[in-house]
């Protein structure tokens, strides 16, 4: 067998043992204590100890969606940040980017991720989707549609949506901001 | 070396004694020519596969060969029809079984002589007594999440006080006419973890694309399995191994191609896709086995320099190759950063501790969030967290982490993450 220890230039690196806290979880545990949350966003976690699970509420200050609280789940695995966080809506709502199952359409979310962003680079960016919805990219087609043809009744539709209730067959959650 | 002698003929190994019998002018100093390192390679030296695939089959029979006579190989796998192409150390009548097992029985018939000792399982079975028993491991896999975690635990095993705790690992990997084999020394060179970013990564289609404007039969079979069925099943899990899962997926997917007019969707389609099935060529696998076993050989006798540290082969554009040193990065998580061994009175408490992280010249950390790899210490933020582990910084460090434990600190201020030892003055 080749003799590594002798080629150690700077024997004090190799005094380097390291942790078992796995690479995925010091990495989590540095994104979520260095997030710089505007007030409109706020984190919960159900179990403080499991911080691969928890979720994120958003309260939009401006554009359609004021005054309403919508709720995110994330759920991080163990191959994090090689693979993104998955994130969900937990209620049903209207908007082009989110589909009735609560899956959401963000790119950083799946085709544009990177180990380099991070999880306040995801929420930023689901805070923008309330700001700028996008229906280029829809995954609620109707919503998507009606904002780019009649863009007032659109507007409407979110207000009445949010309140909770019907529209066109589907049942809305009341998401509005206590 | 007589019970292994006993079991080689004249001349078997004349071609490889020719490289072991007398240094060259390039040869390690160390290397201790004739039967010193012959009886080393052949009685003493236990080598760890991981993976029995297509790269796994190949690096395998290479081993045996070479000489390596204490093999062990574990692959979580049974034999599937589609591996018979190129994974020849299985036949039909295999197909079912663990690939693991078949392979190293294979290997004992055909070389007489050389030991390969099977497990079916996941390398997360075993713990570190079970890999500080080889001198050398050598991967074949296809999955990052397994390479990040041998790599984090043969880093990890690493210990100043004891040579024998730093196992070469050797990775190879192939996609295509594109393959890469590296070694890496523990603690010494660049480990997998500080390449990460360099890796490519799987195409993954924006969801909107997959929601409304399938082009492509991926497409389709991505809207089953991402948006159907967790539609149609709830939490129930997808298992990508369950035929009747794979099942749904491929009726649902062709359904839906038929809807768009989209051709291609086929049932191996759908379980490539699925299963992120990268397409696989025999002879690239059998380039990058051979790369890695050549490397396992000279690491295993001093016979020559080993690669320093990474070799890449294109050959989609005629062949090309490239070797090069992948640098350590500081920031990288497994083995970059800083270790500090910190000894305090049994009495400090947590918040002491972090009085002193702040306070110390050669730290200097601000603000920094503590945990152990049970539990959360302190955390900075957010301020449900925060609340949370505030309780624990009236606490004895002591009652927290035993002597010798590990605590992590990460920190805006440093560029990852730092590990402190702690021990107690009694």
């Amino acid at each position: 067998m080749i003799k590594i220890w002798s080629m150690k230039k700077n024997e004090d690196a190799a005094a380097k043992k390291k942790p078992k806290t796995s690479a995925a979880q010091i990495r989590v545990q540095k994104d979520l204590t260095e997030l710089d949350l505007p007030s409109t966003m706020r984190t919960h976690f159900p179990d403080p100890a499991d911080l691969l699970n928890f979720t994120l509420t958003i309260t939009p200050d401006e554009g359609m969606y004021k005054g309403g609280a919508f709720l995110f789940s994330f759920a991080i695995n163990t191959n994090y940040p090689h693979d993104p966080p998955k994130v969900k809506c937990t209620q049903t709502i209207y908007h082009p980017n989110v589909d009735l199952e609560g899956n959401v359409c963000l790119n950083i979310l799946r085709e544009d991720w990177k180990p380099v962003l991070n999880l306040n680079s995801v929420m930023v960016g689901l805070q923008y989707l309330f700001l700028e919805p996008n229906p280029d990219d829809p995954l609620n087609k109707e919503a998507a549609l009606e904002m780019t043809k009649n863009r007032d009744q659109f507007i409407a539709n979110v207000k009445q949506t949010m309140k909770g209730g019907y529209l066109k067959g589907t049942t809305y959650d009341n998401v509005i901001s206590r | 070396m007589a019970a292994a002698a006993s079991q080689d003929w004249p001349a078997r190994y004349f071609h490889i004694d020719q490289i072991l019998d007398k240094p060259g002018p390039r040869t390690d100093p160390a290397f201790a020519a004739g039967d010193g390192v012959k009886d080393f390679l052949r009685t003493k030296a236990k080598i760890l596969v991981i993976g029995a695939g297509g790269l796994g089959c190949e690096i395998l029979a290479n081993l045996a060969l070479t000489g390596f006579k204490d093999i062990h190989v574990i692959d979580m796998d049974t034999i599937d029809i589609s591996n018979l192409n190129r994974q020849f150390l299985f036949r039909q009548k295999d197909v079912g079984k663990p690939k693991a097992t078949v392979a190293a029985e294979f290997i004992m018939k055909r070389v007489p002589g050389v030991v390969v000792t099977p497990y079916f399982g996941k390398i997360q079975d075993k713990d570190e007594d079970y890999y500080m028993q080889f001198n050398l491991v050598i991967c074949g896999l296809d999955s990052v999440e397994a390479r990040r975690w041998i790599n984090a635990t043969l880093v990890n095993m690493v210990d100043p006080e004891n040579p024998e705790s730093l196992k070469p690992l050797i990775d190879g990997g192939t996609e295509g006419f594109r393959g890469q084999a590296r070694v890496i020394l523990p603690t010494f060179t660049s480990c997998y973890e500080c390449s990460l970013d360099m890796l490519n990564k799987q195409t993954q289609f924006p969801i909107c694309t997959i929601a409304n404007t399938p082009r492509l039969p991926e497409h389709c079979i991505e809207w089953a399995s991402v948006l159907e069925w967790p539609r149609v099943f709830g939490d129930k899990k997808l298992d990508n191994d369950d035929p009747n899962d794979i099942d749904w997926l491929y009726k649902t997917a062709l359904k839906r191609a038929r809807e768009f007019r989209i051709e291609g969707v086929t049932w191996s389609l759908t379980q490539g896709v699925v299963k992120n099935i990268i397409p696989a060529i025999a002879s690239t696998n059998a380039i990058i086995a051979a790369a890695c076993c050549n490397e396992a050989f000279k690491i295993a006798t001093s016979s020559a320099a080993f690669l320093n540290n990474y070799f890449m082969l294109i050959g989609t554009d005629g062949v090309y190759s490239y070797t090069f040193e992948h640098e350590k990065r500081q920031e990288c998580p497994v083995c970059g950063g800083e270790a500090l061994d910190l000894t305090i009175s049994p009495d400090t408490t947590l918040e002491q501790l972090i009085e002193t992280l702040t306070e110390r010249q050669d730290i200097q950390i601000k603000k920094p969030s503590l945990s152990t790899p049970i539990q959360q210490l302190y955390l900075q933020a957010p301020p449900q967290l925060e609340a949370a582990t505030r309780a624990n910084l009236e606490k004895k460090v002591s009652e927290l982490v035993s002597a010798g434990g590990e605590v992590t600190v990460t920190a805006t201020t440093l560029p990852f993450s730092l590990s402190l030892r702690i021990s107690y003055t009694t």
